[in-house]
């Protein structure tokens, strides 16, 4: 069985490896330098996936890895317009603007954050800090994720937030992933973002695409650290263009009465999106949320595999992902809850909803359950369906012509998730980009 | 106002409407009674365009304008209003945004300009006095969690927002207990004008003492079988329908 797909891009990527070996012995720590090694040597055995793997099952990566790419980036010829940059601007919401372009942090573009108690800086400047050897590398299993590992192994720079102990930051930390670049370029950035005990932020992530923007396949990867009863709110909002093409993985790690609440919406333009999301409960009195919102069109593919680990008792935990499909779009939805021996008490619920609108698209849809403890509350449950044809009498019957009470419905859908949303600014930003996807 | 001519409909190969004729003018409350699998629900719903309906005959001319060319919405537009007997629960939208909604699409299709948002409330606050619908349920989501009463009582508000030429209300009083019945008729009454008209379905005459019909038709096997004033109903509610069946069966077979 065929499990590895070889091409022009993994050999580049191995001969890669052997420049970056050298760099990392002579600049980086001994840790993250065997670190980096060790992660290549998973990925050189994991290899970049075909459909045989069972995780990539539905996903076909062949077409998206055969083009060619640039693995070294020139900086030099990036061209940043305001046109794409407005692309990630979120009305009427007061937050400190990150402007990453291609994984790299730009402090031109970013604003100074003033406040107490927070930092953020480039990946790069941080390998000697404190928090980033205590945490960095910890939480990514590169035995199991392809991308990851090779992530791990190549990763160049990308971003580090540090919320120390107490801290309470005041205004949202809007991070925006530009992608802008004439050649083709495949990009692995990496992130960490570190909660001491009680700190609360709230992190919104857009993901944009310049117009003219070359083929990007964009290897993302992030940790996340949250400590004794921190709080994040956390948005992913993801667009692109047909030449955009994204592997998300973020792992968030969480200790006893902390908060995590993510909210994810992708929309139609990017070719792929494949979000590997894993949330592991290390202690108790912690909640994760999940909520998703894929609004597909085109040929897109979105992929959303999701893995909950109740890892102790008294947790909780909510998963609720809905999709509308149009055109010949193709969604995978992977949802997994574990509920170690250890983790009685455990609420833990998952649900996917999918809305079809096309005869074309197609929902993949898979929830798991592995329930090993005794005493627990779990719940996981899938479907797909239609418009509710009543409900689109009813409105037509009052006026509403079929393209507006078609709309309504679908924002009534979304709405499970929207509503979730903290912050109104970003509800309403979403509820656009709705609108703008259906069109 | 409506003018109905052997009017033919069919559900799944099934006739259900049998060349049905009815006339009604401007500033008229018309009731309709029958027994159950009469057509009266398939009436109301071909008149407004459900497409589970198939209209194999006839015609049905609002102010002269034939109501079968039109898609649903733009029968509404025209100024037909159906109460349903079963309102839809469509959570996650706002009540009082549909209607909104609606309402500049309807001003849209008669080249009226939209309501500023200002216009509109005030409008949605002197209607919701008028049919005493509670503004707390204006503004929740769409019948999402209305008892039954409360249902009911949106679809007065909504007729009394969008101000139809003609409104039919199918099996309104199903359901509602006394005082609930009491406050959907008094808005209706408040509603009646002269350039309005209504028809009625009902089971019951309990609604037509409150709300006052000039006639009263008894559907049959998809026709209209009898005709009279408001003392039909208390005939109906008093003999049932058999003395009116036997003579429709009869004539059937002839």
């Amino acid at each position: 069985m065929i499990t590895k797909i070889n091409n022009q891009l993994y050999d580049q990527l191995v001969a890669d490896f052997e420049v970056r070996s050298i760099i990392s012995a002579s600049s980086e720590s001994n840790e993250l330098h065997a670190l980096r090694e060790d992660a290549f040597e998973h990925f050189k055995k994991l290899g970049f996936p075909t459909t045989k793997v069972e995780d990539w099952k539905y996903t076909n990566l062949t077409p998206f890895l055969k083009q060619a790419y640039a693995t070294e980036i020139d900086d030099e010829n990036i061209t940043i317009t305001d046109s794409a940059l407005a692309k990630a601007a979120i009305a009427g919401l007061d937050c400190y603007k990150v402007v990453l372009v291609n994984g790299k942090y730009n402090a031109g573009l970013s604003d100074v954050i003033g406040e107490e108690g927070i930092g953020v800086s480039a990946l790069s400047s941080a390998v000697n800090d404190a928090s980033f050897k205590a945490h960095f590398g910890k939480y990514t299993k590169i035995d199991q994720f392809h991308f990851a590992a090779l992530n791990t192994a190549l990763f160049n720079d990308g971003l580090f937030i540090e919320v120390k102990k107490n801290a309470v930051v005041k205004k949202p930390v809007h991070i925006i992933h530009l992608l802008s670049s004439a050649g083709n370029i495949f990009i692995q950035p990496r992130f960490l973002f570190v909660l001491g005990s009680n700190a609360e932020v709230s992190i919104v992530e857009s993901f944009v695409t310049a117009d003219d923007c070359a083929a990007v396949f964009v290897n993302n990867v992030a940790e996340i650290v949250l400590d004794e009863n921190a709080h994040m709110q956390h948005y992913y909002v993801q667009t692109g263009t047909e030449q955009t093409r994204m592997v998300q993985q973020t792992d968030v790690s969480q200790q006893a009465s902390s908060v995590y609440n993510n909210y994810k919406a992708s929309f139609p333009g990017a070719a792929l999106l494949r979000n590997n999301f894993n949330v592991a409960l290390n202690a108790e009195n912690i909640e994760s949320h999940l909520w998703g919102l894929y609004l597909a069109g085109g040929k897109q593919v979105v992929d959303n595999h999701t893995i909950v680990d109740h890892r102790k008792p008294h947790c909780q935990s909510n998963e609720l992902y809905k999709g509308v499909m149009k055109d010949e779009a193709i969604a995978v939805f992977n949802g997994k809850i574990f509920v170690r021996k250890d983790a009685q008490k455990t609420n833990a619920f998952q649900q996917n909803n999918n809305l079809m609108l096309s005869q074309k698209a197609v929902v993949d849809s898979k929830p798991q359950l592995e329930i090993y403890a005794d005493d627990v509350k779990c719940s996981h449950g899938s479907t797909v369906g239609q418009f509710n044809k009543e409900a689109l009498f009813y409105l037509k019957s009052r006026g509403i012509g079929e393209e507006k009470a078609r709309a309504l419905l679908i924002h009534a859908f979304a709405f499970d998730v929207t509503e979730k949303m903290p912050h109104d600014a970003i509800q309403a930003h979403i509820n656009h980009l709705i609108e703008d996807g259906l069109k | 106002m409506l003018s109905i001519k052997n009017l033919r409909a069919s559900v799944e190969g099934k006739e259900i409407l049998k060349g049905l004729n009815l006339e009604v003018k401007a500033g008229e409350v018309h009731a309709i009674m029958g027994p159950n699998g009469s057509g009266k629900s398939t009436l109301a719903s071909t008149i407004t365009g459900k497409d589970s309906y198939d209209v194999t005959g006839g015609q049905v001319l609002l102010d002269g304008k034939d109501l079968l060319e039109l898609s649903p919405e733009d029968r509404a537009r025209e100024g037909v209003f159906l109460a349903f007997q079963y309102p839809v629960e469509i959570p996650g939208v706002s009540n009082i945004n549909f209607l909104r909604t609606a309402l500049n699409e309807i001003r849209n299709y008669r080249g009226l300009p939209q309501l500023e948002a200002k216009e509109f409330l005030k409008l949605v606050k002197e209607r919701q006095k008028l049919v005493e619908f509670d503004a707390a349920l204006a503004n929740r989501s769409l019948n999402e969690g209305f008892s039954g009463g409360e249902k009911k009582r949106n679809e007065i508000f909504q007729l009394a927002m969008l101000e139809p030429k003609l409104s039919i209300l199918d099996e309104t009083d199903s359901g509602l207990d006394i005082d609930a019945l009491r406050i959907v008729a008094n808005g209706v009454n408040k509603l009646r004008s002269e350039k309005n008209a209504f028809i009625i379905i009902t089971h019951y005459q309990r609604l037509l003492d409150y709300i006052v019909p000039d006639f009263v038709h008894v559907l049959y096997n998809g026709q209209i079988v009898k005709s009279g004033g408001k003392e039909l109903a208390l005939e109906l509610e008093e003999k049932g329908y058999d003395w009116i069946k036997e003579p429709a069966d009869e004539k059937e077979l002839v």
